[in-house]
């Protein structure tokens, strides 16, 4: 991939919202070109959506819990476990799925508005699947930073002196 | 009280900058580009080592000349970067920021009489540090028809049989300007025939954006005869830290650990080991910083250009140097209104030699939601002062 591409793909992970112009003007190209740019990458598949981070905990009425759980399976033969994967991943609570090195096979992120919601969940999809040897379920208690975002509020004031050499 | 201070510092003329800084510290809004280093903090790696190197009780002196382990990462450093060879041992020296590697240099070299040249727009501090030093400052004022790059023949006709060194800034504060290895070469040639030391500030060495950055001493013949003067505030974002270095020839650093073993004995223990960690791990926060430095300065060039404030690209440092010019108005002026109107501060070019008048150094190390918000009020107050009819016959010729 062209620097270019790298580069404009850096500016829009850190900040979606970006308008073309600005990021003509930061990249010191025409906006055609960027928009040129976007559509082949959107055309690639390398920029999939556009979504806002959110903090739901600061929204009333809309607090959400959030579950990580780790999944033992079987892998079925042929396909490994992307079978048992795409069985979990088509579920709407289902966030996100990896398959993972080490003491179980998939680290399955699972969001509801209640813990009960995602211990039926839980317990009434995810774990009776067929291949779905065990699961270990462990519940977000708070969120400190989410994909580089740092969520504590923090004081950004410029701690500059307001002139200096 | 006045009767009992120095001669040389009561003649001493306070900073330009100083007495702006008086004036912007009233307001509570103020939107700053008048600020001479970057708006990131320290990266984590470094503050955290610093905070590692505490616990383990590294509180005391470190050697005169600084840590061995840091000048040999210093060393390894310039020799990966910039194809540099100093021997650790005797030719680097670590200083509180690259200010104190001035001071020393300048006090190591020079005897009463002797004359430095400064290549003004140049940083504020050179001439007070060769006056404090016993030395002559002689002045050369570049030219905006050449970008404000330093000609050979205007080092030609300063230099007088008192010439022992010149101060070059690459890239320059405040003007930004980038001399390339081609023009590097030329003064050297100068440089050589009159048998001039050089002071070499190469701050903002890794704050280049379109061309490869040529160190000075690695042009040939000039190794021997030139103090680099470098640090860890500008590229690495450790301004606070007060931590700089200096190599050369052996003469010149022992001479200047003289000096710095006597007035300051060694520079902060704990920046030195946060600085051992940009040096070993550095590389890919100061590529974060820089490729968003460069994205600012195309956006401010771009910015101030369709303002109608005049703004050559600049190849390095973090500073635009806009004409203002066309508002009628002196620097000191513009940057006095700007300030009281729009609560902007930019810094009046005057301050930085007296070529610097007409023009104003915006520092690009801001937010770019900053940058945004003080172009539109830079926009705001430059369209009440241009005046339409040289506007129209500005875009018409």
């Amino acid at each position: 991939m062209i620097e270019t591409e790298v580069e404009l793909l850096r500016l829009i992970e850190k900040n979606a919202n970006l308008k073309v112009e600005k990021i003509a003007k930061l990249m010191g190209k025409s906006k055609e070109e960027i928009e040129e740019l976007i559509a082949s990458l959107e055309k690639k598949k390398a920029i999939l959506g556009y979504s806002t981070l959110i903090d739901w905990a600061k929204v009333e009425n809309e607090e959400e819990v959030t579950a990580m759980v780790d999944v033992k399976v079987t892998p079925a033969r042929g396909v490994g476990f992307d079978k048992v994967a795409e069985r979990i991943y088509r579920f709407p609570e289902v966030k996100a799925v990896y398959l993972m090195s080490g003491a179980y096979d998939l680290s399955v992120s699972v969001r509801g508005s209640t813990m009960m919601e995602i211990g039926h969940f839980i317990s009434e999809k995810l774990s009776t699947l067929d291949s779905v040897l065990s699961t270990t379920t462990h519940f977000v208690l708070k969120k400190y930073k989410h994909d580089g975002i740092i969520l504590e509020d923090e004081d950004d004031d410029d701690k500059r002196i307001v002139v200096s050499p | 009280m006045n009767q009992y201070l120095s001669k040389q510092v009561a003649d001493l003329k306070p900073s330009g900058i100083r007495r702006f800084f008086d004036l912007a510290a009233q307001m509570d809004d103020v939107i700053s580009l008048g600020v001479g280093e970057p708006d990131f903090v320290t990266p984590w790696s470094f503050i955290e080592q610093s905070f590692h190197a505490l616990e383990q009780g590294y509180t005391s002196y470190t050697e005169n000349a600084g840590m061995i382990e840091l000048r040999e990462e210093i060393s390894a450093y310039l020799n990966r970067s910039f194809g540099l060879s100093y021997d650790a041992s005797d030719q680097v020296i670590v200083s509180v920021g690259a200010s104190q590697a001035i001071d020393l240099a300048l006090r190591a070299i020079v005897n009463p009489g002797d004359e430095v040249i400064v290549v003004e727009p140049s940083f504020v501090a050179y001439v007070p540090a060769i006056t404090l030093a016993g030395g002559t400052p002689v002045t050369i004022q570049t030219k905006a028809e050449d970008d404000f790059k330093v000609q050979p023949e205007q080092i030609e006709a300063a230099i007088t049989p008192n010439t022992k060194a010149i101060m070059l800034c690459n890239p320059n504060n405040p003007t930004g300007t980038f001399l390339e290895k081609k023009e590097l070469e030329q003064l050297g040639k100068v440089i050589a025939k009159h048998d001039l030391l050089v002071l070499s500030d190469e701050i903002y060495a890794e704050l280049t954006y379109d061309e490869p950055y040529t160190s000075f001493p690695t042009i040939s013949g000039m190794k021997e005869r030139t103090i680099l003067i470098s640090g860890f505030s500008k590229a690495f974002a450790m301004t606070g830290w007060r931590l700089g270095y200096a190599t050369g020839p052996s003469e010149i650093i022992s001479a200047m650990v003289k000096i710095h073993q006597y007035t300051m004995m060694c520079a902060p223990t704990m920046a030195q080991h946060a600085a051992l960690e940009a040096m070993k791990n550095g590389r890919e926060s100061v590529q974060h910083m820089l490729e968003s430095y460069k994205q600012r300065r195309n956006l401010i060039v771009s910015s101030l250009n369709e303002i109608g404030l005049d703004c050559p690209n600049p190849g390095g440092a973090f500073y635009a140097f806009p004409s203002i010019k066309a508002t009628g108005l002196s620097s000191a002026e513009f940057a006095e209104q700007l300030l009281q109107e729009e609560h902007v501060a930019v810094v009046p070019g005057e301050v930085f030699g007296a070529n610097g008048e007409g023009y104003v150094r915006c520092s690009y190390a801001t937010s770019i939601k900053q940058l945004d918000e003080a172009m539109n009020r830079i926009k705001r107050f430059v369209e009440k002062r241009i005046n339409p009819a040289t506007a129209s016959l500005k875009s018409s010729g």
